[in-house]
């Protein structure tokens, strides 16, 4: 329902947005059209405005199936660009988040001189620093998947920091009052409290930070000239005003993040009822 | 075993109430013991000149109404407070050594089990956290989940159980290292009634068997007639020790002991004792 409301909309954006253009066309033509044959020639012309849903549904198919998986003209390949990318910059990411998280539960004075700069850090708009962290890191000879990777993982720590923080102070008092009682040390009350009572938190975060890591990849890509990546096909659409192209390209991402997120969910289901969550 | 030793070279100097208990060393010896929480308003006296002995197999029930410091003073016991003035010993250390000799099993209000373990592991967390062989855990579990009655369940996750099972288990746990000491925090406090006296009565055959020292808290007077050696009435603002009632009802009692008139005598005289630290508040 939700799905057929939204192409409805769209056609009827499409038709409407792309009316300038059609009556340009008609202008120089000098011909006459009837509101059929104007319908159709808004909804089919080669670099609209907005692209009719099944123009952009035959270039997704297009580029996806009947090109070479090698061939810059496949999103296949820039999906996997993007795709390793994204996956990198979220494995730093996690590791970052976790590891400033653990140090701000563990150590007060981390824990007021840590967060706001942590805050600060997500503050400053990305587009702004992304060509900083490519300029720098190319210059100490990282370039490729790695300036991309470390932009994506700038954006991605920040909610598994705020998650697991969370995440490793929710023991209640009574069951740090049992690890008191047994006199354990602070590693075992780590490991075998406030870790796996983490653990949900944690999920809940890496389900957002895959989200935004894929959105740091693909805007890492943007001002470095990238050849390949989801990023760079944006790019090169908006240059030569291929409409189509930068639709299925954004399709893609979509499609490449839903599926993203629904693997960090089936790793989280296997993970949670390993540890005896309801079903 | 060093805590036991020591333990009985107290006993010499220890005042001597009438008890059965007499010949045994003291388990937990408490002097002008005073507690004052520093809160943002105005300090709270949660207890005033307690004095206390308790001998090594007693089984004394805490009593009294909320905010008399039953609790408070139990959680002394296992430095988890700690005292503003006064001396407390516990086997003959200090609270915190006795803490970190693992002298005493602490059984919470709430069972305080953690949902990610199963049954069998929330039981063998003290035995992991105290370095216990992986051999000797699992029989230990065995052996405490089967002295709780619930053999069958230890592969469960905590919220398969109903309420009192959770608390049976969490005193499975607080035995499996086999303390000498069982703190209990009004353990049955959120059970129903008849779970209740379920558990009362296996907990009573349980003290008989290990021959533990047991200090529960409770605010129930038959659960305290029931399975106390000794009661000690306790009264709120400031909290203090009213009196200490002899408690000395056949060893093989059931819960039909609860019909006798030596029962019923010694609630009265429970029921007196706490009334009389009501009218003081009035």
């Amino acid at each position: 329902m939700v799905l057929a409301a939204i192409v409805l909309i769209w056609y009827v954006g499409a038709v409407w947005l792309n009316a300038g253009l059609v009556e340009q066309r008609l202008e120089q033509s000098e011909t006459k059209a009837t509101a059929a044959e104007f319908i159709g020639t808004a909804l089919a012309l080669d670099r609209p405005l907005l692209p009719a849903p099944h123009q952009v549904a035959e270039e997704f198919y297009d580029s996806v199936f009947t090109r070479d998986v090698t061939s810059p003209r496949s999103l296949v390949y820039h999906a996997e660009i993007t795709g390793s990318a994204t996956l990198l910059g979220f494995a730093l990411g996690t590791v970052l988040g976790i590891v400033l998280a653990v140090g701000i539960v563990s150590w007060r004075t981390l824990d007021r001189s840590l967060l706001p700069w942590i805050i600060a850090s997500q503050t400053i708009p990305i587009l702004a620093i992304a060509p900083m962290i490519i300029v720098v890191l190319g210059n100490i000879g990282l370039t490729g998947l790695v300036p991309k990777a470390v932009i994506s993982m700038y954006l991605c720590f920040f909610p598994i920091t705020i998650g697991m923080v969370k995440g490793l102070r929710s023991p209640d008092p009574l069951q740090l009052d049992l690890m008191r009682t047994y006199s354990a040390t602070p590693s075992q009350v780590f490991w075998k409290l406030r870790w796996p009572a983490s653990v949900a938190f944690l999920f809940a975060s890496l389900k957002v930070a895959i989200a935004i890591s894929l959105v740091g990849a693909i805007v890492g890509e943007l001002p470095t000239g990238a050849q390949g990546g989801l990023g760079a096909r944006l790019l090169s659409g908006s240059y030569y005003g291929q409409t189509i192209q930068i639709w299925a390209a954004l399709f893609m991402a979509a499609l490449l993040g839903m599926v993203l997120v629904a693997l960090v969910g089936v790793v989280e289901r296997m993970t949670l009822r390993r540890m005896g969550a309801k079903p | 075993m060093q805590t036991l030793r020591t333990a009985t070279t107290m006993s010499a100097d220890a005042p001597r109430p009438a008890s059965r208990n007499d010949d045994k060393p003291v388990a937990i010896d408490v002097r002008d013991l005073s507690l004052t929480f520093q809160t943002t308003d105005a300090p709270v006296v949660a207890l005033t000149n307690v004095n206390l002995q308790i001998k090594a197999g007693e089984f004394i029930s805490l009593i009294g109404p909320s905010g008399c410091g039953k609790t408070t003073l139990m959680r002394v016991m296992a430095d988890l407070e700690h005292p503003t003035s006064g001396s407390i010993t516990v086997n003959g250390l200090s609270p915190e050594q006795a803490r970190l000799a693992r002298a005493y099993g602490y059984v919470f209000q709430a069972p305080a089990l953690y949902p990610w373990r199963s049954v069998r592991r929330n039981l063998m967390l003290p035995l992991e956290i105290m370095g216990v062989p992986r051999a000797e855990r699992d029989s230990r579990a065995a052996r405490y989940l089967e002295m709780v009655g619930l053999k069958d369940f230890a592969n469960k996750f905590p919220w398969q159980l109903s309420g009192g099972m959770q608390q049976r288990v969490s005193i499975a746990r607080a035995l499996s290292f086999e303390p000498k000491l069982l703190l209990m925090d009004e353990p049955f406090g959120a059970l129903d009634e008849i779970t209740r006296d379920h558990l009362n009565e296996q907990l009573l055959r349980l003290w008989e068997q290990t021959q533990k020292t047991v200090i529960f808290v409770t605010h129930s007077i038959p659960e305290a007639v029931f399975l106390s050696s000794r009661i000690v009435v306790m009264s709120p603002r400031p909290g203090r020790i009213l009196e200490v009632i002899d408690c000395d009802l056949p060893s093989d009692r059931t819960l039909d002991v609860r019909e006798t008139p030596e029962f019923l005598a010694i609630a009265h005289r429970v029921r007196v004792a706490l009334r009389a630290g009501h009218s003081y508040d009035d």
